[in-house]
Order: C-alpha cells, then sequence, then structure tokens
C-alpha cells in the first residue's frame, strides 16, 4: 500500500473479532451484531443488484436493434418493471444504510452496537421476505405494470403479478422503516462520551437525514401499496374514476414516498462521499455545519417536490408552478454539497487512491445528474422531455452515476476494516476507470435519445435513433465488467489478499483510530472518549501547515 | 427484553446504564408512533380529498352509520385507555398482580369495542355496503358512496387490525408480569405498550366524528 501509515502500529496479532467470534450458520442467521447484519445484508443486496442487473442487460439487448426482435412488448414492459423493482427497492434503498450504514454508524459514533439489536435482524429478515415474496411474483409470470403501479392500470387492467409483487414491496417497506428507527434513536442515544453532534462524522449526519424520510415516508408507501392491492383483489374503488375515484390521488400518494426515496438513495452516498473527500484530501471537510445541515435541508425540501412528477398528470397549473419552484430549491443544498466537496479539495494532499477515484467520478455524474434534473423542474422544458429518455438518463446518473459510484467507493474504502484485507490496488483503479467509461457510454447517448425524442418504455424504436442506442448498449457492456470486476477481486481479497492494518489510509474516524481491524464483537476495547472534531486531519501537519490550514478551513 | 449476554438482569449489553436504556426505548416507541401517524395520514388524506369532492354522497353515506354504536365505542375505548394507565401506574409501583388485573381489564374492553365493531360490520353486510362488485346503496349500484364506505371499512380495518395486536401485545405482557418480570427496576415494556394503545385510541377519536358524525342529518 502506498498510504502513509502514521497511525497505529499494524496490529496481526490472532485475536476474536466479529468474524472469527463464531463460525456457526445459526451465529450468522440469527446474530444480533449490528456487523455481521450488515455483512448479510452486503450478500442480499448483492444479489438482487447482479438480479436487476440481468433484466438491465435483456433490456439493453433489445434495445441494441431498431426492431422488436429479441423479445415481445410484453416481455418488455415486464424486463422495465422488474429492473426498476428490484434496484429500487431492493438494491438502492438497502444499500448503503443497510451495508455500510448498519456497519458503520455504531462503530463511527462509538457505540457498541444499533439501539435496537434484534429489531435490526429483525428488519434483514423482513426484507428478506419481502424480497422473496416479490422474486416468487417475478418467476411466476412477472409485473408489467413500470416500477411506479399506476392506477388503474395496476388496480383494474394489468394480467399480470400485481398483488403479489406489491405485497412484496409492502413487505419490504417495513425494513427500511425499522432501519431508519433503529438508526435514529442509535445517534441520538448511542453516542460514546465526548461525541456531540457536531462532532460527528457526515457519514453519520446523512444518515440521519436519510432516516428521518425513512420514517416519514415510508409508511405512506405501504398504505398506498395496501389500498392498490385492495383494491385489486375486492374492487372496492378507492382509485376506480367509474365510482369517482381519482388515479392521479394515487399519484400523489406514490410520490409523497417515492420522490423523498431518491434521497434516501443519494444521502447515504452523499456521506459516504464527503468521509472520502477528507480522508484522501487530508483535510478537515470545507464546511462541515453546511454540509451536515444541507443533509436535513435536503430531507425537508424533499418532501414537497413530489408534484414535479405530475406535471403531465393532470394536476392544477398553479400546483405545477409551486412544485417546479420548490424542485429548484432541492439544487439549493445538493449544490452546497458538491461545492464544498470540491472546496475540500483545494490546496487537499489529495491521493488518488480507488475509493478517490469513485468519489471523483461521483462529483461529474451527480453535477450532470444534478443539473439535468433542473431542466427537468421547467414546467415547458419537462413537456418536451417528460417520459422520454431525457428522464431515463437524468436518474441513471443520479442513481447509478451517483449512489452505486458511492456504493463502490465506500465498499472499498471500508473493505479493510470490514474484512481485514487489501485488495489489488491496481486492480481496483482500472475498475474504477472501467465504470466510469461505461457508465457515460451507456447513458450519455439516452439524454440526446430522450432529447430527440425518444419516449422510453418501447422495446422498438425509428431507424435514426439506432447508432446512439447500439453506443449504449456496447457502454453497458463495459459497465457490466466494471461491476463484475470489484465482485471478483473483493471476493478473492478474502483468501488471498494480504492483512489490512488498523487504518491502511491513515484516516481520521472511531472506526480507524480506535477500532481494531476487523472490529471485535463490540467494536471497541474500552469506550472510546472523543476529545476532537470529525477530520482533524490538520493536527497531524507541522504546526505550521495547520494554522494555514485552519484559516482555510 | 435484554439480549442474553452481558449486563445485569434488565440491561442490555449494548447500553451503559438503565437511563440511557430507557430513553432509548422511549424515544424509539414514539418514532414508532410517528410512522403509525404517515400509515394512517394516507388514508385520511384520501378521506379529505374525497370528502371535499363529493361532501353530499359522503354525508348520506355517514347516514348509513349508527353513530350510538359509535358513541359506545368510543367510551369503552376512553374506557380502556384509563385502565392501561393504571396498568402503567401499577408497573411503576412493581405489583404484579395489580399490572395483571389492568392489563385484562384493558383487554376485555378492547375486545369489546372489536366485539360492536362486528356487529356493525355484520348489519352493513346485511344492506350490500360493503364495497365491490355487490356494492348496493339504497338499492341502486353505488356511485361515489362506495368511496366512503371503501374509506371507512379500510380505516376502521386498519384501526381494528392495530386493536387486535395491542390485546395480543398485552396478553404477552399479563404472562410476562406473572413471571416477575416487571419486579425490578429498569423494564419499561408496560409503559411502551401503554403509548401504543393511547396512540390506537387517539385514532380512533379522529374516526369517529369523521365517518359518523360530519355532514349528519336525519
Amino acid at each position: 500500500m502506498t498510504a502513509p501509515s502514521a497511525s497505529a502500529a499494524p496490529s496481526f496479532a490472532p485475536r476474536d473479532n466479529y468474524l472469527t467470534a463464531d463460525y456457526s450458520w445459526r451465529s450468522w442467521l440469527l446474530t444480533v451484531d449490528h456487523k455481521r447484519i450488515g455483512i448479510l445484508y452486503l450478500l442480499s443486496v448483492t444479489g438482487f443488484f447482479f438480479l436487476g442487473g440481468l433484466f438491465a442487460v435483456l433490456l439493453r439487448l433489445e434495445l441494441a436493434t431498431p426492431q422488436g426482435d429479441l423479445v415481445q412488448a410484453e416481455t418488455y414492459n415486464k424486463l422495465f418493471t422488474m429492473h426498476g423493482l428490484v434496484m429500487i427497492f431492493f438494491f438502492l434503498v438497502p444499500s448503503i444504510p443497510g451495508v455500510l450504514g448498519n456497519f458503520f454508524v455504531p462503530i463511527m459514533i462509538g457505540a457498541k452496537d444499533m439501539a435496537f439489536p434484534r429489531l435490526n435482524l429483525l428488519s434483514w429478515y423482513v426484507y428478506m421476505i419481502g424480497g422473496l415474496v416479490s422474486f416468487l411474483a417475478i418467476i411466476t409470470g412477472g409485473v408489467d405494470t413500470g416500477w411506479t403501479f399506476y392506477a388503474p392500470y395496476s388496480s383494474t387492467y394489468a394480467n399480470s403479478n400485481v398483488a403479489l409483487t406489491a405485497v412484496g414491496v409492502f413487505i419490504t417497506g417495513f425494513s427500511s422503516i425499522l432501519t431508519g428507527l433503529n438508526i435514529i434513536v442509535t445517534v441520538h442515544k448511542m453516542r460514546a462520551p465526548g461525541m456531540t453532534w457536531f462532532r460527528m462524522p457526515l457519514f453519520v449526519w446523512a444518515h440521519y437525514a436519510t432516516s428521518v424520510i425513512m420514517i416519514l415516508g415510508t409508511p405512506v408507501l405501504a398504505i398506498t401499496i395496501l389500498l392498490l392491492a385492495l383494491e385489486r383483489l375486492f374492487h372496492i374503488g378507492i382509485f376506480d374514476p367509474k365510482l369517482g375515484g381519482d388515479p392521479v390521488l394515487f399519484q400523489h400518494l406514490f410520490w409523497f414516498y417515492s420522490h423523498p426515496a431518491v434521497y434516501i438513495m443519494i444521502l447515504p452516498a452523499m456521506g459516504v462521499i464527503s468521509e472520502l473527500v477528507a480522508a484522501f484530501s487530508r483535510k478537515r471537510i470545507f464546511g462541515y455545519s453546511f454540509v451536515a445541515f444541507s443533509s436535513l435541508a435536503i430531507a425537508v425540501l424533499g418532501f414537497l417536490v413530489w408534484g414535479h412528477h405530475m406535471f403531465l398528470s393532470g394536476q392544477s397549473v398553479y400546483a405545477g408552478v409551486v412544485f417546479s419552484v420548490l424542485s429548484f430549491l432541492v439544487a439549493i443544498p445538493s449544490a452546497v454539497k458538491v461545492f464544498n466537496w470540491s472546496a475540500t479539495l483545494y490546496k487537499g494532499s489529495v491521493q488518488l487512491s480507488t475509493p478517490m477515484m469513485y468519489v471523483i467520478g461521483f462529483l461529474g455524474l451527480f453535477t450532470i445528474g444534478g443539473l439535468t434534473g433542473l431542466f427537468l423542474a421547467c414546467l415547458g422544458l419537462d413537456v418536451h422531455v417528460h417520459d422520454t429518455y431525457f428522464v431515463v438518463a437524468h436518474f441513471h446518473y443520479i442513481m447509478v452515476g451517483g449512489a452505486v459510484m458511492a456504493f463502490l467507493g465506500g465498499l472499498h474504502y471500508w473493505w479493510p476494516k470490514m474484512f481485514g484485507k487489501m485488495y489489488p490496488e491496481a486492480l481496483g483503479k482500472f475498475s474504477a476507470v472501467v465504470v466510469f467509461i461505461g457508465f457515460n457510454l451507456t447513458f450519455f447517448p439516452q439524454f440526446l435519445l430522450g432529447y430527440l425524442g425518444m419516449p422510453r418504455r418501447y422495446h422498438a424504436y425509428p431507424e435514426e435513433f439506432g447508432v446512439l442506442n447500439v453506443l449504449s448498449s456496447a457502454g453497458a457492456s463495459i459497465l457490466g465488467i466494471g461491476y463484475l470486476l470489484p465482485m471478483a477481486y473483493l471476493l478473492w481479497s478474502l483468501r488471498y489478499g494480504p492483512e489490512a492494518e488498523q487504518n491502511p489510509w491513515g484516516a481520521k474516524g472511531l472506526e480507524w483510530e480506535k477500532a481494531p481491524t476487523p472490529p471485535p464483537t463490540f467494536n471497541f476495547d474500552a469506550t472510546p472518549i472523543v476529545t476532537q472534531e470529525a477530520y482533524a486531519y490538520a493536527d497531524d501537519l507541522p504546526p505550521e501547515e495547520s494554522r494555514t490550514q485552519a484559516r482555510l478551513v | 427484553m435484554s439480549d442474553s449476554h452481558g449486563g445485569h438482569g434488565a440491561l442490555a449489553h449494548h447500553f451503559e446504564d438503565l437511563e440511557q436504556q430507557r430513553e432509548a426505548h422511549t424515544l424509539g416507541m414514539w418514532a414508532f408512533l410517528v410512522t403509525e401517524i404517515l400509515f394512517f395520514g394516507g388514508l385520511f388524506a384520501a378521506y379529505v380529498v374525497y370528502r371535499s369532492a363529493y361532501p353530499e354522497a359522503f354525508a348520506n353515506a355517514s347516514n348509513q352509520l349508527d353513530p350510538v354504536l359509535g358513541g359506545i365505542n368510543t367510551a369503552v375505548l376512553i374506557g380502556s385507555s384509563f385502565t392501561m394507565v393504571l396498568a402503567v401506574h401499577a408497573a411503576q409501583q412493581r405489583r404484579k398482580w395489580a399490572i395483571f388485573g389492568w392489563l385484562w381489564t384493558t383487554i376485555v374492553l378492547g375486545t369489546a369495542f372489536l366485539g360492536v365493531k362486528y356487529v356493525e360490520y355484520h348489519h352493513k353486510w346485511e344492506h350490500h355496503l360493503i364495497p365491490g362488485p355487490n356494492f348496493l346503496f339504497e338499492g341502486q349500484p353505488g356511485g361515489s358512496e362506495q368511496l366512503f364506505f371503501a374509506l371507512y371499512f379500510s380505516m376502521t380495518g386498519l384501526h381494528a387490525f392495530h386493536m387486535v395486536i395491542g390485546a395480543g401485545i398485552l396478553i404477552w405482557l399479563s404472562v410476562l408480569a406473572l413471571k416477575g418480570r416487571f419486579d425490578e427496576p429498569g423494564r419499561n415494556a408496560v409503559e411502551m405498550a401503554g403509548l401504543y394503545w393511547h396512540f390506537v385510541d387517539l385514532v380512533w377519536i379522529f374516526l369517529f366524528p369523521l365517518l359518523y358524525l360530519l355532514g349528519r342529518h336525519q
């Protein structure tokens, strides 16, 4: 490793850690250790990621040619629906909070565990049950409503497994609620002595804001999905226009959760980026409190913008104007973050390790995704690009270019801590570049396609869109390789990777400075006492430079 | 409620002291109740939207409900909240038979509520007021009146479901009380269940006027 290891001497002496505490199946499946639950989440979200990825492969294969030749239109509808469902509800929403959040929020605040360890395990089981129910719906015929389940198609006309899928999503929602509740109580009540709110790493702030959205938004989705299932099974009429029921009401209720859900997916990613930027610039994050509060601002504003999904659904013009203005406002806290990260890089001692490569990728891609979001928040422009590939490209820049890049970056950053092994750095950097190139090649052409008028959710298209679609499909194959590579070498590292030191990056934070690698079951040998702010990198510098940095901060 | 390893008796391994544990439990319960408010909130939002869109149909449909039975149920439920408070009080004094007695009084009152609810539902069934293909309103295939009953059954059904869960929790706690689980300090499960029970009562306090009373006419 090239990272400076100024900190603690490597502790290679074999000792009990959370991985070696017990090897039985029982000890994993009935564990209440937040770290083991994080690993359970890691295994399951990876499985769902590749399942969703498989659907994406089939979609891109179909779109490689203008004719609908690989699959029929109906099958294509099912494929994009299931791609969206799996990726959103079973990968993106639980990925960072379930894996990295579960593992590191308690350690970062100096706690022995989450506030409710058994609830934590329950949330994994609930997630798995919801996932298996949805999986059952998929293999017994699939669902074709789009991941948005719009009524009355979903409630009355669709001939696919809507009810069963809805039940799966409903169940999984409770997993999200329980995780959010657990993180909120943990952050409030489990902080170590001296860990004040403004000494917490920004990763923890981001998870706190995410959890607020989870507990406020998810129940509304749950009741909406429940009403949808009742409507479908018993025809109670709640969204049925024949009786005066209002399908637009479904859209309102659905997006009241599902727009904030975007922030459930991106806020934890932003938390990861804050950690990584500071660690690999060797600097305290620029404008710490602004970054912290921008997470909360995004959480609050995120609840007030759902109507921008419905500019063309028949909501009133005045509502449209208000939602448009509010949507622009969300850009402010998002931009605060991007500018502060960039300012942190400025005059930092930047080190392009693998995690940092993902950060650089994130900054560019998230910015493009965010700025194109402003296009979509414009009432007039949205009429032109609504339901086109422009929208598809926009949210993939946020979700894949943002959330997935951050997840991979975070995974590489904390992998040594989680498993005590190093991965091959050169291969890591190489894959990060492959992911970046593959991603842009896949999704940038989709902006052009959308602007030119190609609608989303069709399995065939006119000849003139051929070139851009071929580019996109070719990019997807590169992106696929970019995802398989880390999977391969990270697994390889578990067995053959060199042992990791306690703090291979020389990073700040309780998880690196105080917790052994890998951490023991209760995380620390003794409850840590926190005496300094987060990211106190300036303390490591000679006094003169430290003063300069302090001025910069 | 504690996890087995480490600590003494009531204190779970990952808390420093009983005070921290109690605060965590209380905050967790309140946060959970917030999620419940949002859960019912979706239904209340739908109610507001449809009530303001179809005021007349809603008033007519509301006339089909029996405010006397609804009123009795409101009284029964408020009474059960009172006995629940007494159970919490008994738990603070660690008198296990008193806990047991008041919990069961609460359970009986809750069951009485559900019994009355059953009578009301059955009455709706006989009058073809169950939303669905067989819905008839005053002998006619219903229009927007059906929306009222869809909401009536969703809201009161979800409420009743919460009552059933609550009664189950209380039964479980009454068993724990007899086993002496609440004899030592640091056990606040009865208090937590009390918060939940009061919340479910409060939902009814909103449901009763919205469904039974608003726009009522003879």
